[in-house]
Order: structure tokens, then sequence, then C-alpha cells
């Protein structure tokens, strides 16, 4: 989130827009209701009427998986109209910027593509230089290649007509969006967008969540209070999971992950610290080198030194142009490739897409350790629906691990509020906190390294690991490390010229240092814990500035800052847009020296129309937001492609029907269809309120299973009819991937789509189930979703493919242990 | 004498998470049902012996989808009570602080009366073990309330939907609500507020919420309240609202 939970009930308009806040994010929903009672509007965005939709002001409807094109239409509305913010898009975005001559785009392709390698040579998609080096800028944005002009024409074939075509949206409800919206352009009012999965899990999920991006900034939504670009992440901790590197392209704090060609410290600084010759830039990330150099110190201590690069050779380096994404790591094992896997509070035999070729992949492992609290589909795989335990080789070891509240530590929400948690009991019996398995675990790996010697055994001998007290890790211990030391007496530290002692934490990352001085496990973090205290256990539910910042109540990445990139709130002489809901302001005091009031700034200098100001998106090394964004693999503006797997021969915009930089799997089990007469409807997953993830927390539970008991397959009136299918029916949905059996619930809260002239019928399925408990649950509704994902992220395609339903004779769903040994 | 407690339940508030549902059945330990995928989201069905507060789910049109976390209306003059003491029953009690209306869970009631008790609540709310002979529903949360704690469903909502405090309080929110809505929903309206302690906020006919929302015939209520002693239970209430 830029913003924050809280922040939403400042706006004026929340949109929300694939997400189903209410059912899964029910706070998230407290929040907009309090935007309601103030006057607010709240508009939902999704394919069905959920209870979302039940407590919006307006719904709309489209077809899973055109979110482009009705994000493009709104951007098209906005341009044509002249509704955006003019002196925001002019002074705080690229818009001005002059692209290269040989930038292009024809037909769905922009310049540079390369159809064998499916990608971009991206160089024809950069900005013209001055003689410093720095962006060309036509303000009076005349010139026909500046991003304004670029992106005007870009759009312009985003009419009304056309996105009603392809997202099957009414016309009058788009326009009633797009009006509602666009009010949100005055500097005075603000408005939010609220994502999630909806928007993530599309082959196109990157690009659709830049597209809301440019809406906001042409609206001047960044930065302000109830505004933002906010995902509700889906798990409590995810944030959290997320700014400690839980994935394979990044380290702690998003720096970058090494490959095998940024063989030293030198190289991957000067790979990966960006630099301008701008002045007024801040360029924020030319401290990379401080936060790789103490990420390294924090990693391996004392054994990380000058001579040995800080033990940089120890960090794992992926191969160059390695992806080790969730989709190629079960690719791979399905292929045999790996030996073992460490499985934590994670069910991939439910949650994989193609869950199916997941589960096979299981079977193809030497030894799987579970770390659960609970036995799961995952754990027991082998004896699962069409396993035969006898065949399957995998050795299975399962860890008792203790439940969220038998464990001490942070977990960061998704508003980058990181709230110190209290242990409420010990752990029963003989479960563990993940973290103490963790460590004992490491201790004998250390151990057995030491004994035994083995290949390249300093990543692992080397480790600084001091976070136990008599076998017990201490997790202040290890949020301290995360925060930061400094590693000697400073006399005189660079920043402020006071002096600091050797193992007193570091204030903030503004403190730490290249040269191996400091230590931090994860720079975003810094600040987090203190020689002030832990910052994170603080409860103070003051809110002085009136505007839902809470700044007293525990502590958000970065430095504590609330909102980022709020230099973009005010205007450029550091007066708030809107006065009525201040983030910051430019206050001149008596000794006549300006200063910030409010929220953290993006940084303590001026303003940028002032004298010695700076620009307000400080992590851009050109020090404005990016319109056109010539980063991402699919193209420097938002396209829109069809999914996958679409009902529609042709994408109506261009020749181009799919991503054309979407990365296909060929396994055997890798099956796709597209126009098939036997998967003629779309179809969407989802989860409910009752149910958490694959379910396997929650379908152990007697009241929540009450409430959700059995998969159940929600479809409209008009397809029911035309199947034969009355409400509570058993029926059959399959996919050329798998098949599931589900309860039919007939509802007026979906309905056909018109989609090109064509009717198009969507349907949806929870995928909180699994064989394993209870027993007449059902399935995961993964056996059916495509192995297939986004061109950026490699997320998954879960939220859009194509089915099949079929009426089935009444009966209860086959319990699992009559389909043993198919 | 301290003021009588009420619940105000803003149906206009109300996202239909459950939280509620659950929370009166982790705090009253009531057991789960064996239930089944029927072609709906409410689930439970009902109200039971151990389904004191459910949230029914109606779907009115293709964008009207209303949410009615039901439970015990907990009335002034309850039918119920009156109809058990006609039959000598005192199973049924008013607590005199809260005005929480309380079903014993040990005075044993026979199949008979409990259905005279049954048809004389205009809201359909008791239920009854046939196997103890023991009636439930809804107890206010008074072993909380008492302790100045609120009732479990109302500690759980993550919106305003489920509210709860001293009747004077809770009859100014519901009047507020109404004066501020009735501009955009000219049936938004307090279900018989003068009756009873849990005042529901509808913006539409109530019948669209559930079958029992709201007593019709109110007139009825306040006869029967009014003559204590000729207790009839009010037969086949249902057809007076459905």
């Amino acid at each position: 989130m830029t913003n924050q939970w809280t922040d939403i009930g400042q706006s004026d308009c929340v949109l929300i827009f694939g997400s189903n806040a209410a059912e899964n994010h029910p706070i998230a929903m407290k929040w907009a209701l309090r935007a309601k009672e103030k006057g607010g509007k709240i508009i939902h965005i999704d394919p069905r009427f959920t209870r979302t939709s039940a407590l919006a002001d307006i719904h709309a409807s489209l077809r899973s998986g055109t979110d482009i094109a009705f994000l493009g239409g709104l951007i098209n509305y906005l341009l044509e109209k002249d509704l955006i913010f003019k002196d925001y898009v002019l002074n705080y975005t690229n818009a001005p910027f002059i692209v290269s001559e040989k930038f292009d785009f024809k037909d769905g392709l922009f310049s540079g593509y390369n159809p064998e390698k499916r990608a971009y040579d991206k160089s024809s998609w950069a900005f013209e230089k001055d003689e410093k080096g720095n962006p060309k800028k036509d303000v009076t944005l005349q010139n026909p290649r500046c991003v304004y002009n670029l992106m005007k024409k870009f759009y312009s074939r985003y009419t009304t007509d056309m996105v009603s075509d392809i997202t099957g949206t009414p016309k009058e409800d788009l326009i009633k969006v797009y009006e509602a919206y666009s009010t949100t352009g005055k500097p005075d009012k603000v408005g939010t967008i609220l994502y999630s999965m909806g928007w993530t899990q599309h082959t196109i999920g990157t690009q659709i969540i830049r597209a809301g991006s440019i809406v906001q900034l042409l609206l001047g939504n960044i930065g302000m209070a109830g505004g933002g670009v906010n995902a509700l992440r889906g798990e409590g901790n995810v944030q959290g999971s997320t700014d400690a590197a839980l994935l394979f392209h990044i380290l702690p704090g998003y720096l970058p992950a090494p490959n095998a060609s940024h063989d030293s410290l030198g190289k991957y600084n000067e790979v990966f610290t960006p630099k301008t010759a701008d002045p007024m830039s801040v360029n924020w990330w030319s401290n990379r080198p401080k936060y790789i150099t103490s990420f390294l110190k924090s990693m391996f201590g004392e054994n990380a030194k000058k001579e040995n690069d800080f033990g940089y050779t120890w960090i794992p380096k992926l191969d160059v142009g390695q992806n080790a994404s969730w989709l190629f790591l079960f690719d791979e094992m399905h292929k045999g490739k790996f030996s073992g896997l460490i499985c934590l509070g994670m069910n991939p035999a439910c949650s994989s897409p193609n869950a199916g070729k997941a589960r096979e992949a299981l079977s193809k492992l030497d030894w799987m350790v579970n770390m659960d609290i609970f036995e799961s589909e995952t754990s027991n795989f082998w004896k699962g629906p069409g396993m035969n335990p006898k065949k399957v080789k995998t050795e299975i070891f399962l860890l008792p691990a203790s439940v969220s509240v038998e464990k001490e530590g942070s977990i960061t929400n998704s508003g980058r509020v990181l709230q110190w948690r209290y242990k409420a009991q010990d752990p029963i019996g003989e479960t563990k906190t993940d973290g103490q398995i963790i460590h004992e675990l490491y201790v004998r790996i250390k151990g057995l390294y030491e004994k035994e010697g083995g290949y390249f055994p300093e990543p692992i001998v080397k480790l600084k690991w001091d976070y136990a007290k008599d076998g017990k890790v201490d997790f202040h211990a290890v949020a301290k490390e995360v925060n930061g030391y400094f590693l000697e007496d400073i006399a005189e530290h660079p920043v402020d010229k006071k002096a600091y002692k050797k193992g007193t934490l570091v204030p903030s990352f503004v403190f730490l240092l290249p040269d191996g001085r400091t230590s931090c496990g994860n720079w975003i973090y810094s600040g987090s814990y203190t020689e002030a205290g832990n910052m994170m256990a603080r409860r103070d539910k003051s809110d002085p500035a009136g505007i839902g910042l809470f700044t007293k109540w525990a502590w958000s990445w970065p430095v504590n800052r609330r909102i980022i990139y709020n230099r973009a709130s005010v205007d450029l002489k550091g007066n708030p847009w809107d006065a009525k809901r201040t983030v910051i302001k430019w206050e001149i005091g008596p000794d006549g020296k300006g200063k910030w009031v409010g929220d953290v700034p993006d940084g303590p200098a001026p303003p940028m129309g002032l004298e010695g100001g700076k620009y307000p998106f400080i992590m851009k090394p050109e020090g404005v937001a990016f319109i056109f964004g010539p980063g991402l693999a699919d193209g420097p503006f938002p396209e829109h492609y069809e999914p996958l797997e679409c009902p529609i021969e042709k994408n109506l915009l261009s020749a181009q029907r799919i991503n054309p930089t979407v990365i296909i799997f060929k396994g055997d089990l890798d099956k796709y269809t597209t126009c098939d007469p036997k998967y003629p409807f779309v179809i969407t997953t989802f989860r409910v309120t009752e149910h958490w993830q694959t379910g396997l927390m929650s379908r152990y539970q007697p009241w929540l299973l009450e409430a959700e008991p059995q998969i159940f397959l929600e479809l409209s009136e008009e397809l029911a009819n035309l199947r034969g299918i009355k409400n509570g029916d058993l029926v059959l949905v399959s996919s050329p991937r798998g098949k599931v059996e589900a309860h039919a619930m007939v509802t007026k809260r979906l309905k056909p789509f018109k989609v090109a002239g064509q009717t198009i019928h969507l349907i949806g399925l929870p995928w909180c189930y699994g064989w394993l408990v209870p027993k007449d649950g059902g399935e995961s509704a993964n056996l059916l979703t495509p192995t297939i994902g986004d061109a950026n992220t490699l997320i998954p395609e879960y939220k859009v493919f194509l089915a099949n339903v079929e009426k089935l004779p009444e009966k209860k769903p086959v319990k699992p242990e009559e389909k043993k040994g198919r | 004498m301290a003021e009588l407690k009420s619940f105000f339940v803003d149906t206009t508030e109300c996202i239909a998470c459950r939280g509620c549902q659950m929370a009166c059945k982790q705090w009253n330990q009531r057991a789960a049902e064996k239930t089944y995928s029927r072609g709906s989201h409410q689930n439970p069905p009902d109200l039971s012996y151990n389904m004191w507060k459910l949230v029914r789910f109606s779907e009115v049109a293709a964008n009207k989808y209303y949410f009615f976390p039901d439970q015990c209306r907990h009335c002034l003059e309850p039918p119920c009570k009156m109809t058990a003491e006609s039959l000598g029953s005192k199973a049924i009690t008013k607590e005199s602080t809260t005005g929480a209306v309380l079903f014993s869970p040990k005075i044993k009631v026979k199949a008979a009366d409990f259905k005279k008790i049954r048809e004389a609540c205009p809201w359909n709310i008791p239920r009854w073990n046939e196997k103890s002979e023991i009636m439930a529903k809804c107890t206010m949360c008074f072993d909380r309330v008492k302790e100045g704690l609120l009732p479990a469903c109302v500690k759980a909502c993550p919106t305003k939907a489920m509210n709860f405090g001293d009747r004077s309080k809770m009859l100014d929110m519901a009047r507020n609500r109404e004066k501020e809505l009735k501009p955009m929903y000219p049936k938004a309206q307090a279900l018989n507020i003068d009756f009873h302690q849990t005042i529901f906020f509808v913006v539409d006919d109530p019948q669209k919420y559930h079958k029992f929302a709201a007593a019709m015939n109110t007139a009825e209520i306040t006869r029967m309240a009014a003559i204590k002693s000729l207790i009839r239970p009010l037969l086949n209430f249902a057809h007076f609202v459905g």
C-alpha cells in the first residue's frame, strides 16, 4: 500500500477494483464504510455482484481478465474530456518527457519484439537525453513524442464502445463509473484504489496495476490522504514476507538478487546503483552500496571483511536469465530436478495452479519436510486421490509448528506497519515456533558441515547466528539485527557529525555506511528497533493531524512514513493541494528557515519549486512518477490482451490475442485451450470470508465449516436454465487440466456478458477446499487452473480460464477413499 | 434502576462477514451443525437450539443483496414469557437490569408448550432441543454484559452494524440513521422500535430481508401486553407478515 488501512476512511471515492474487500478484507471494508459515512462513494468493479457490491454505491461487472480495457477506457475518458490534474501531471510525472524516435506501437506489439524469444529488446523505449544525460522534456506538451501525446494516442483506441465490447460492461455502467471517479481529479478531491488478487492473478497482472497507477497519477491521487494505489494483502504478514525477500528475485529490502554475472560486490554496485546528473533528483537508490554492505555484515558478522567483499561470494546467485518463481520450481520438480522440499506453512497440493501437476511433482521428490499446524493435502499427498502409496517414493517428515498466538514477533500489514505481537501462551505439546525450528535445523546443518566438510560450506559455517539464548531463539535479538547496529565507534558520523558507540542500534537507515562499520538485516526496517526501544510495540492511538495517520501506533517503513510519495501532496512551494487533509506542509519558522510539518516527508529537502528543492518521487533517478514505464517485460504502456484461455477468437484491439511476452509451459500436463466448444464458459476462482487460503486452518474449525461446508459453483440463472441445473444440484466442472464436483449456487448476482456480439457466461468456484478434510467438502478448484503466469511476476492466472459445467445425477460427492487406486 | 440495554443493528453497515455468528458460537460454546452446500451462503439454514445468531442472506435482485444478522429481539413485554407463564412455566425470565429475556438452561418444557411459546414470538426466535426438552436462544451475552463487556457479536463486528448500549442511546442512533437515510431511501426504517431491545434498521421492505424481520401487526402485541392475563398465543403469526 502507498497509504494505510486507516487512510481509506479519508477518501472521497473508494474504487474497489479486482478485490472483494467485504468478504476477504473485512477491515478494509470497515474503512471504506467510514469514507461513505462522510459522504464518499464506494465503487466496486467485479465480474460477480458480491457482499462488497452490496455495500457499494455503484457496481459494474466486467468479464474477468479485461481490467486493462476498462482502465484504458477511463484513461481515454480523462484525456479526451481533459479531466486530469494538470499541475500535478506536468510537474510530478514523466508526461512531458520525450520518447525516442525509434519507439513505435503497431497492432498490439511495441517496437523491439522478438517472436522466437517472446521478449522485447527495450532499447527503443528510451527517453531522449540532453547533453548532460537528463531526459528531454516539453513542458508545453506540444511535442508529438512526449509521453502525454503518446499516451493520448495510445488510449484513443479505448473508446467506450470498444471497451464495452471487450469487457461486456454495459456502456452506461462504464460511463457512470468514469464520471464518478473522474471527479477526484480536482486538487481537493481524492480517490483511492483498493485492489487484490483480482488484479494480480492474470497474465497481464502487473500491467493492470500500472494502468491503475496511471489513472491515479492523472488524477493527482498519489501521495494524498485518502488516495494511493493500495494492495490489500491476502495474509496477515505477506507484506512482511515480501519485505524480507521471500521471493527469488530479491534480497531483503528489495535489493536485487544477484546473478552469476555479478561476480563481485563492486560489479553488483555498479550494475544496481542508478545514477542521475540532475541535481534536483534525490535518486534514493544511489544509497544501494550502504544497504548491501550492511546486509552482508548482518549475515556474516566478523567474517565479512573488506578483503573478502564482505562475504558477497557466499550469498546465492541465480544463473543468468534464470527465473526461479513458483511455476518454474514445480515444473523443475516435476522433471525430477529436485531431491527435497521444505514446505513451511504452505499447501501447494491445493494452492498451486494445475494442482494435479503439483501433486505429481511432489511424488518425484526423495523427501519433503512439512512444517505446519495440521496435516494437509500436501503432507498427505501420497495417499490422496489418484495416488498409489506403494509407488510414491517421497519420504515425508512432519514438523508440528506452533500457531500465531504461541509466538512473539512482528508482523507487517498491508499498510507497511510493523506491529509487535506478544505470545499468549507457550506452544502446546512438542510444537515449536517456525523460528525455533529453523534455528535448530541450522545448528545441526552447521554441525554436519563442520564435522564432515562438504562442497562450499562457507555460506553456512560463516553465517553470524547469535539469536539464541540457552538454545531458545530470542526474537528481540533478531529484530535488533534487522534494524542494524553500529559495529565500531564512530567519532563523527558523516550524516549528523555526532558520535555513535559500537554495539548501539542505528537510529535509521540514513546512518548506514558502505564501508562495513554498520550492519542491517533489512534497510527498510531500520528504525523499527532503536536505542529508544521497540518502535513496533508502540500503542499510542493519538492522531494529532486528524487524518488517520496514527504516527505513534507501532511503526511503518520507511522511517515511520505513513503515506509514501507524500511530497506529491503539495504544490511546488510546499502548500498542500488539499488543505483539509494536509499530509505534509512546508512552513517557514520564526528564524526564516523552512521545514516540513506533518507526516515524515520523503526526504527533508525543500519542495521542488523552492531553492535547493527536490523532485517528489525520490526512488526514481528522474524524480518523477512514470506514466511511460520502459522497465517492464510487456511494454511501456498497459495494453489489453486476452487471457491465455479466452472465449473469443480474437482480441478486438489487435492481432495479438494473448500477452506476447508471457512464458508458455509445454509439459504433458500443461494443457491449454481457447475458443473451445468443449469448455465454453469463462471461470474465475475466489476465496470466501469463512475459509483461509486453501482452507487448511479453517476446514478443521467446525463453526467455520458449518457456515461454508462444501465447494459450490456460482452460476447465473440464465446458464442454469441453459444446462438444466437447479440450485443445490451436484455439477461437474471440468477444464483441460482436471475435474471438480461442486454444488450449484444459482444466483441473480451473476449475469451473462455481451462480448463482441456473443453471449459469454461466467462461473465462479472457491479454491478453499481439499480432499483431506472434511471428507465431503470437495476438491481444490486449482485442479482446473492453468500453468501460466504474469509476464513480469509469474503470478499464476488463477482468475480466468475456460471450463465446462454439467449436471450430475444426485449423490453425495465421492469420498476420497473410494477414489484411491484409480 | 439503571437504564435497560439495547442492540442497534444497522443492516446498511452489515457486510455479512459472519463475525457475529462465529463470536456467538464461540462465547456461548454452541456445537456446530452438520450442514451442506445448498445453493445459498446462508448456513446453517435457520436458527436452532445451537444457533442463536444467524446472518440471513437475501438475493432480492441482480443489484440488491441484503443481509440480516438475526437474533432474539429481547422484547420489553416478551410474548414468549407471557405465554410460558400462562402455561405455568418459569422457564422464561426477563432480567431486570439489562432487560435480557432469558431461557432457563435447566427448566424443561414439553413439546406442546414449546410450540405455543414459539408461535407467540412474532420474530420466530425460540428454539428447543427435543432430547433434553430445553429451550435456547440469544442471551444478550448477559454473562458478559453484567461484567461490563459488550455482547460477543457486537465485540466481533468490524463495521458499525452491531451496536449495543443504553437503550436511549441506541434509540437515538436508530432515529438519526433514519433521518439521515430517508431522503435517499424512502423505506428507511427502524423496525418495531417501541416493542423490543434489538432494533434493526433497514432501507427497504423488511420482508425483503427476512420473512420475520418485522412484526407487522404490532397492535396485536400491544393488546397482548395490555391484557397479560388473557394470553392467547398468536397462532400462526406468520401470516400477518408473510
